[in-house]
């Protein structure tokens, strides 16, 4: 939530700084959230070439869990993760 | 320096548009603007401009290629009518609140229906809230003159707005009539070299045009929208100064015609003033203390001005090429209304719908609105606020 006094905003709402919708967490939109479940975890990582957004937190070549400020839950992760007893399930938020 | 021509509106405002060689026309033609863009496409053709001319499948796509261009850093124009401008209309309100400061000629036309390809003001009208700026004009040297000031106002830096130059279609547009023009060069010198004040081409520099702006911030920039409109005037008259410097034409907010120690008046838009100023002159001949008053800035709306100006008057009609159909009033005397009883002015006010779909006003057709004021002055009483003049009855 931004709170600059409309003076301060720039004239036609031109965006003029690169990469700032990092600034912006989308993940209050979420009435849903995946879980991850390590153990059953495959590491293949389509949940983060699916991932929409850039919630998928990877380190090393593995997958590390959610990052929530952005994920706006959508369940694609849910639904591509590919093992037989999923490594993500949604929840109600 | 100046040249005397005989030229249709059209042909003056294609020569103006020559003269401002913008670096990108996107248009789809339509009556009565169609000779603007067709002629300039010639301009085009003979290598007489450096402007990329993008011929589009729609009016829809025209706004939004010049929009697309004006983002990009160009100096864009367009010009259209009446279902043309409709068309628009989306990319119209766009072209204000992303603050591009594209020029339009506006040939105004009625909308339909029925179909109607001759002169009213319904398409302005239809638009006079989308945040663009609005100059009129009376005959095709103002037409002429307009455009080419119309850049200037659009391109300050203070202001940032599209500006859209309204003539009457057929009675300008296609009427052959003597006007002074200016050479090339010093038109170019006039309007001067372009530096954008943010374009998508700037690869150092990324930006976005036309975000997403929610609930949190869309407030916010319509507030900061609202306050260029707010503060555009001193800087249209800049213009208007500057250019009269280089011409000897003048131009204000309005032009007031005998309007001083008049005791009737009216406010007209467009070509009816001129025929209006003959029927001043007529009755200030027998005594009847006539006057007039032609906007020429109709957004942003000069209001303080104009009750300054017509704020002595005993009797004022508001003549309305557009009627609003609101069981009302027309649009110009709702904003010309509030302005004088928001001053707390006595003046009576009556409002006239004329000329729809280009129904000719004759001197005659004035001269009853005067009677009419006159009968006001002397008994005080409004007897009809609402009147329609020229229809049958
Ligand atoms: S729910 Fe959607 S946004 Fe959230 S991590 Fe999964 S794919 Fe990304
Ligand atoms: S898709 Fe499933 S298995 Fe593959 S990395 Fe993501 S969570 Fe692990």
């Amino acid at each position: 939530m931004t709170t600059k006094s409309w003076r301060e905003t720039v004239p036609g709402g031109w965006i003029t700084e690169a990469g700032n919708a990092l600034e912006y967490k989308t993940g209050d939109w979420r009435s849903e959230k995946p879980v991850f479940i390590p153990e059953n975890c495959i590491n293949c990582l389509f949940c983060w070439v699916f991932c929409p957004d850039d919630a998928i937190l990877v380190e090393d070549g593995k997958m590390k869990g959610i990052n929530y400020d952005y994920c706006k839950g959508c369940g694609i992760c849910a639904r591509e993760c590919p093992t037989k007893k999923k490594a993500l399930v949604m929840e109600d938020e | 320096m100046k040249q005397k021509v005989t030229l249709t509106g059209n042909e003056a405002v294609a020569l103006a548009m020559k003269q401002l060689n913008p670096d990108v026309v996107a248009a789809y033609p339509i009556t009565p603007a169609t000779e603007i863009v067709q002629i300039f496409s010639t301009y085009v053709n003979d290598g007489l401009v450096d402007t990329e001319f993008v011929t589009v499948e729609s009016e829809h796509s025209a706004m939004s290629a010049t929009v697309a261009a004006a983002s990009a850093g160009a100096r864009a124009m367009t010009a259209t009518s009446a279902n043309g401008l409709a068309l628009m209309w989306e990319i119209v309100y766009i072209a204000a609140s992303n603050r591009l400061p594209i020029v339009m000629p506006l040939v105004n036309r009625a909308l339909s229906g029925p179909i109607n390809i001759h002169c009213d003001h319904s398409d302005a009208m239809g638009v006079r809230d989308s945040g663009w700026i609005q100059l009129w004009s009376e005959n095709s040297q103002e037409a002429y003159d307009n455009t080419i000031q119309a850049l200037r106002i659009a391109e300050h830096p203070k202001i940032q707005l599209p500006v859209m130059v309204c003539m009457d279609g057929f009675i300008i547009s296609h009427a052959m009539e003597n006007l002074e023009i200016l050479p090339d060069q010093v038109v170019r010198d006039f309007i001067g070299s372009y530096t954008p004040q943010k374009t998508l081409f700037d690869l150092e520099n990324p930006v976005t045009a036309g975000p997403l702006a929610l609930t949190d911030s869309y407030f916010e920039f319509k507030r900061s929208q609202a306050e260029a409109m707010l503060q555009a005037k001193p800087h249209i008259l800049e213009v208007a100064q500057d250019f009269a410097g280089v011409t000897g034409h003048e131009y204000g907010l309005f032009e007031s015609y005998k309007l001083d120690d008049a005791e009737v008046g009216i406010v007209v838009l467009g070509s009816t003033a001129g025929t209006a100023k003959v029927v001043v002159d007529k009755l200030r001949a027998q005594g009847v203390k006539a006057g007039l008053l032609k906007p020429r800035v109709y957004r942003p709306f000069p209001a303080q001005e104009l009750v300054q100006a017509l704020g002595h008057l005993e009797a004022l009609a508001v003549m309305d090429r557009a009627d609003s159909f609101n069981a009302f009033a027309g649009p110009v005397f709702t904003d010309v209304a509030a302005a004088m009883y928001g001053n707390d002015v006595q003046t009576k006010i009556i409002n006239y719908i004329y000329g729809l779909g280009g129904r000719d006003v004759g001197l005659e057709d004035i001269e009853k609105v005067y009677k009419h004021l006159t009968r006001i002055a002397d008994t005080g009483e409004v007897d009809e606020r609402l009147n329609y003049l020229g229809v049958r009855e």
